[in-house]
């Protein structure tokens, strides 16, 4: 391998390499696609949605052929306390009917069948082989230095997908290291569970599923949240948490994990189920601060490499896909110019600030910091709310004036009528 | 659940050699040693007076480099082939 040049080298085949990887070979382009692990997924985790767009955009109607697990009908998102919970759901006839929205995927069985589209088109994928720097001529980037003997490769344009951890972006000074208030650590469980007790359990039909958030009880007072995603034959359950606060109050996220399995809502929906793996993964939540420069003289980030993910919305591996597709783009165009310097790889920033992806993450750029400052959101108030709708429901012959005064009470000595309106103004502004 | 026992569904390929180098007197002096607590593998622990690094265990996550209060973990990917394998994922 050693001295081969390619027309592009791809680090990393997650969805933002793959994509990247499958565009540039359908173009005709030399391209090799770099996975460290044994095969693509295996080192891979997500919680576990996959939005239909902009997934179709490279192949259509892809939900016929791919390992996807469920289409989701409904999204819920429960409110909870230590032993109650109000629980939100959404459905709708328009999610269960194609083309759906989104999909639960597991990635060690999405990822493969992704590259294999890559392979096809004509991709050359290198499995079991670690990336290790960037290698650079006079401040350019040539290639890349491989784990594997003899291994330098080279090309004009390297395209770094390489994951949240982003080692040779690092390396090479093109991202700083991330600060512990910038990532969330979960950790995850695939519970099995046959398919009919799933739908029982859940209310589906068969091949429905459903995705629930959970916030408040679950994160101990941490900025963080949980989830439980219907697979098609096993449950994906998980919680994450700002990796700052849990060093800050010595948690375990194992601990945190086994709390939110016991909790009396999420224990009546894994009964029976049996944990298969247990997985563990950083999320970038930085937002729009912790975008790195996406580019530089022969070389482009793409994905959780670049810190693209939307926290608010729960969006990772659509802003990875995307940033793949146009990172690919940017690639074709400076090909068509002959110049795969900064100057024209700096139309990958312009592509991305025109699409929903830097649009998206500009208009949050307060919401990463708002709930650092105001991490009563995901405790207090969770608390308060249950705590009142316990209080109307409970019939006990009080005479309901009384009730409310005494509520009134016991929400304003946990929070100030200037505590509410300031948090009022900020969740304006972090989110208007 | 045991943290053991979910450790134990996984497929691991060890390499020889640690990938994970903490500087150990940083450890030494950290206050509060917040890895033993939020590393989902627990893979670094203390017996006695000696630091154990169980990479062996390794998720692969990047929360001890990151972590650190010292910035102190020289963490690396292990070499190709090695490591943890999700079946799932």
């Amino acid at each position: 391998m050693s001295g081969d040049s390619f027309d592009a080298i791809v680090v990393g085949a997650g969805p933002a390499g793959t994509a990247a990887a499958f565009l540039l070979a359908k173009e005709g382009w030399e391209v090799i696609l770099l996975e460290r692990g044994d095969y693509p997924g295996a080192k891979n985790v997500m919680g576990g949605i996959l939005y239909r767009s902009p997934m179709e955009d490279l192949i259509p109607s892809f939900w016929h052929e791919a390992p996807v697990e469920r289409y989701i009908s409904e999204q819920r998102v429960w409110i909870l306390s230590s032993d109650s919970g109000l629980c939100l759901d959404y459905k709708s006839d328009k999610l269960s009917k194609e083309p759906y929205n989104a999909f639960t995927i597991l990635r060690a069985k999405f990822d493969p069948w992704f590259a294999g589209k890559a392979e096809e088109a004509g991709a050359i994928l290198v499995a079991k082989t670690v990336a290790e720097e960037l290698l650079m001529e006079e401040g350019k980037v040539v290639g890349v230095r491989t784990g594997r003997e003899e291994g330098d490769i080279f090309a004009p344009v390297v395209i770094l997908a390489e994951g949240v951890n982003a080692v040779l972006a690092r390396k090479a000074g093109l991202r700083p290291e991330i600060r512990p208030h910038e990532v969330a650590l979960a950790v995850k469980e695939v519970i099995s569970l046959p398919a009919e007790k799933i739908e029982d359990r859940f209310n589906l039909e068969a091949g429905e599923g459903t995705a629930i958030e959970l916030i408040g009880h679950p994160t101990r007072g941490q900025v963080g949240m949980g989830f439980i995603y219907t697979n098609r034959e096993s449950l994906s359950v998980g919680v994450g948490v700002l990796l700052s606060d849990l060093a800050d109050a010595g948690l375990s996220p194992h601990d945190l994990m086994e709390g939110m399995k016991s909790h009396p809502l999420v224990r009546r929906l894994l009964e029976g189920g049996e944990t298969v793996e247990y997985s563990a993964h950083l999320i970038p939540e930085g937002g729009w601060k912790a975008i790195p420069a996406l580019y530089a003289d022969g070389v482009m980030i793409a994905g959780d490499a670049a810190m693209l993910v939307n926290n608010l919305h729960r969006e990772g591996s659509n802003l990875a896909l995307a940033s793949g597709i146009l990172a690919a783009r940017t690639a074709l165009k400076a090909k068509e110019v002959g110049d795969f310097s900064a100057r024209t790889l700096k139309g990958y920033r312009d592509f991305l600030e025109e699409s929903f992806v830097l649009r998206d993450l500009r208009k949050y750029r307060h919401f990463s910091d708002f709930l650092l400052r105001r991490r009563h959101f995901l405790s207090l108030y969770p608390e308060m709310i249950t705590q009142a709708v316990q209080d109307v429901l409970w019939v006990d012959s009080t005479p309901k004036e009384e009730k409310f005064r005494s509520m009134r009470k016991k929400f304003l000595q946990k929070r100030s009528l200037w505590g509410l309106a300031s948090d009022l103004w900020q969740i304006w502004r972090a989110l208007g | 659940m045991r943290l053991e026992e979910k450790l134990y569904l996984l497929k691991f390929n060890p390499d020889r050699e640690t990938h994970l180098r903490p500087r150990e007197e940083d450890c030494r002096r950290c206050p509060d040693r917040p890895c033993t607590h939020f590393c989902p593998a627990q893979v670094y622990r203390w017996e006695e007076d000696k630091l154990v690094v169980s990479y062996e265990n390794c998720l692969e996550c990047g929360s001890c480099r990151v972590g650190c209060r010292f910035g102190s973990v020289d963490w690396r990917f292990p070499r190709g082939g090695f490591g943890v394998s999700y079946r799932f994922g």
